[in-house]
């Protein structure tokens, strides 16, 4: 059977006028398995990658308000800065080992790897980092800089509330004050999350305007940054944004994927067949694939909440069903109508729960370096049980649809490949949502 | 020469000001925003602003999302706008006709739509300009390209974060006018500005030949008094939006209350 992924054709990574490259949603379906032939190398995605203007490509750039201009200049500057200084790399290391706990494991799954029949499974345990998720990688690293640019205030936003806790753990750990903008949503079926911010001495900000979800809390949280960006850092929480977040958010993250590398040649002697992440905004995926980019023999691929199925406003999956355009500060693909307005858009999972996605992202779908695909919500919520049951591991709802997605691809492959999920975080916080959506008792 | 241009210059050989209201379009229809364009006309307003409904606007405090969400709630669409303003301009009431428009919209939408295009439906239905308040001058050039070839203004903007090097390449790039905004923060009334604001401006008006028009905050008569002498003019947008914002329970009593605070700036402005 043919490819389900779409692929658009030569397209030029060239700079404006990109607005002529509107083109059609493309229609995959979600339920039908991956094909497994290797990707098209004719175009190929460089690792060298943003420009100085933050451009992937034509994805990313910049579309705020002149209000944060100066703010985002002086951030590039200072992650330039600190990108070069030993001491600043010596710091994030030490913590990310002593107080993440990292390096997180890579697990062979070999239960649930024999249950498929397929490849062998290895799980990428970021569900093991202190705070229980991959978030905390990128905000002890954006903490570290919002002391040496001597701001003393830090806002985040949050979906599923992980990053939420992982901010208000950075700031508590580094003394500073932290406001969490979370849309009642979120605030409602993350609760568990959110009482561990307050715990942590963050303030939370529930969200009324819009959906009450991740989109309007990054609304929220950037207009407090127009009134407050000369003393505030804003903590963008995945690889979404103005620039330079897309590039720093990513380069924070990659931490797991160059361990993840290692350890694979540690484990099975050489790199994996194929690595699955689920995406939201993108960051654990981008963190997992950007040191991968290069090589060519590594199939790579990102799972998007295909909610309860392809029609519009049942999913989140701009990067399977949107087409380019401009949302919350960078050029990417996006849920909008034909008028520009965001789209509503679904999923069971708060953190996936997103119209938009990061501009890096984009830049790998059109150069064809990372195969894209969508998840419903059922057949995330059985990959929950099958990993539960299987391995005796409880995973965030989000991550389980890169592990439902990951199964049907693994069953396609041959018990003497290596397939990574990238196992973003843990699923204690969804057990009472879990059971509402199943009519249980909590 | 378009409309703007026109305008500033008499103004300039009046010694006069120009008084530049902000409404939503379609908030809470676009036949409501007919008749408050005409009554600001009739007002004396030198130009008049139509915020074209986004559905993300991150530069916004609540009184102007609010009437974004009660525009879009009411499902106005672009085509729409266009529409109205362009049979306003063909019912060619007089002080209407001689009020220049522009838009202030995201540039979510202008993408969506089309960059030419946009221009093209805009111009073609009557208005003179765009102010696009998340399009920065280093990501402009598409547009500002697109707009200079069919005489249109994009009208860029200024704030108090922005280095004075910065401003002068802003203040190049912009045509029209140029957007000074008085507050680091989003649209909404404020009791009082910066004080460095009235300097800051005479700054940056020594030194561009560009009219130059502040905005943000202002809501009262004395922010209108101490402004105007160092400017060319002022935008007012939050506290019209908000005394409109009752017009879905009753329109003629939200046109007075508009009408009586745009009467008492104006006159501020005049003496
Ligand atoms: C465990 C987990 N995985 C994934 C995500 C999605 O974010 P991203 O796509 O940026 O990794 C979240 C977001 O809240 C999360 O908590």
């Amino acid at each position: 059977m043919g490819r389900t992924l779409v692929s658009l054709g030569p397209q030029k990574a060239c700079r404006p006028p990109y607005h002529k490259l509107q083109k059609e949603p493309s229609m995959s379906l979600a339920s039908e398995p991956l094909s497994t032939e290797p990707l098209s190398t004719e175009q190929s995605a460089s690792p060298n990658v943003p420009d100085q203007q933050g451009r992937f490509g034509m994805f990313g750039g910049r579309f705020v308000p002149e209000t944060l201009t100066r703010a985002l200049d002086e951030l590039v500057v200072e992650y330039n800065r600190a990108r070069q200084d030993p001491d600043f790399q010596a710091e994030l290391d030490d913590l990310l080992h002593r107080f993440v706990g990292r390096p997180s494991p890579l697990y062979h799954a070999a239960r649930f790897s024999k249950q498929l029949g397929g490849a062998q499974i290895w799980l990428k345990r970021e569900d093991l980092n202190h705070t229980g998720a991959h978030k905390i990688n990128n905000t002890l690293g954006q903490a570290l800089l919002t002391l040496r640019m001597k701001k003393t205030r830090v806002i985040a936003e949050t979906g599923a509330g992980q990053h939420g806790v992982a901010s208000a753990t950075a700031c508590a750990h580094f003394g500073l004050p932290c406001v969490v903008y979370m849309g009642v949503e979120d605030v409602r079926r993350q609760r568990p999350n959110v009482f561990s911010m307050r715990l942590l001495g963050a303030e939370v900000r529930p969200v009324e305007s819009g959906s009450r979800t991740l989109r309007d809390a990054v609304n929220e949280a950037m207009r407090d940054w127009m009134a407050s960006v000369e003393t505030t850092h804003y903590i963008i929480g995945s690889v979404i944004g103005p620039h330079p977040f897309p590039m720093m958010v990513r380069d924070f993250q990659s931490v797991i994927g160059k361990e993840c590398r290692e350890q694979s040649l540690q484990s099975f002697g050489r790199l994996p067949d194929a690595v699955v992440a689920c995406v939201g905004g993108g960051s654990n995926a981008a963190g997992m694939f950007y040191p991968f980019v290069g090589d060519r023999s590594v199939r790579l691929i990102g799972v998007e909440a295909g909610g309860r199925g392809p029609n519009a406003g049942d999913h989140a999956s701009p990067l399977t069903f949107g087409s380019p355009g401009v949302l919350h500060g960078s050029y990417s693909y996006v849920m909008q109508d034909e008028d520009g307005q965001t789209s509503d858009v679904h999923s069971m999972s708060a953190g996936l729960d997103y119209p938009g996605v990061g501009p890096e992202h984009s830049y790998w779908k059109d150069t064809q370096r990372v195969e894209y695909t969508s998840c419903r919500d059922d057949e995330a919520l059985a990959a929950f049980d099958f990993l539960a049951r299987n391995e005796g591991i409880l995973t965030a709802l989000e991550t389980c649809h890169a592990v439902a997605k990951a199964a049907e691809i693994a069953k396609g492959m041959s018990p003497d490949q290596h397939l990574v999920i990238c196992l973003s975080g843990r699923g204690d916080k969804d057990a009472a949502e879990l059971a509402r959506l199943r009519g249980q008792e909590w | 020469m378009t409309a703007i241009d026109d305008l500033f210059s008499t103004l300039k050989a009046q010694n006069k000001k120009a008084f530049m209201p902000f409404i939503t379009a379609g908030d809470p229809s676009l036949a409501f925003t007919g008749k408050v364009l005409t009554r600001l006309a009739e007002l004396g307003c030198s130009m008049a602003e139509l915020g074209i409904p986004y559905s993300d606007p991150i530069a916004d405090g609540p009184v102007i999302q609010a009437s974004y969400t009660r525009a879009l709630q009411n499902k106005i669409k672009l085509s729409g706008i266009f529409q109205t303003v362009a049979d306003l301009r063909a019912a060619g009431s007089q002080p209407l006709a001689k009020m220049p428009l522009v838009s202030m919209v995201s540039y979510a939408i202008v993408h969506r739509h089309g960059l030419e295009k946009y221009v093209d439906e805009a111009k073609a239905s009557g208005f003179a300009g765009a102010i696009v308040p998340d399009l920065l001058v280093e990501e402009s050039e598409p547009f500002s390209k697109v707009c200079r070839v069919r005489e249109f203004n994009l009208i860029q903007l200024v704030t108090p974060t922005t280095p004075p090097e910065r401003a002068l390449r802003i203040a190049e790039s912009s045509s029209g006018f140029l957007y000074f905004v008085s507050v680091t923060g989003i649209t909404g009334e404020r009791t009082q500005l910066p004080v460095d604001l009235v300097d800051r401006v005479g700054w940056l008006r020594d030194r561009s030949s560009l009219p130059i028009c502040i905005g943000f905050g202002i809501s009262k008569p004395e922010h209108v008094k101490l402004l105007a002498p160092v400017s060319d003019g002022l935008i007012v947008g939050s506290a019209i939006v908000r005394s409109l914002d009752q017009a879905a329970a009753d329109e003629s009593k939200a046109l007075d209350s508009m009408s009586q605070l745009v009467t008492s700036l104006i006159s501020a402005l005049e003496n």
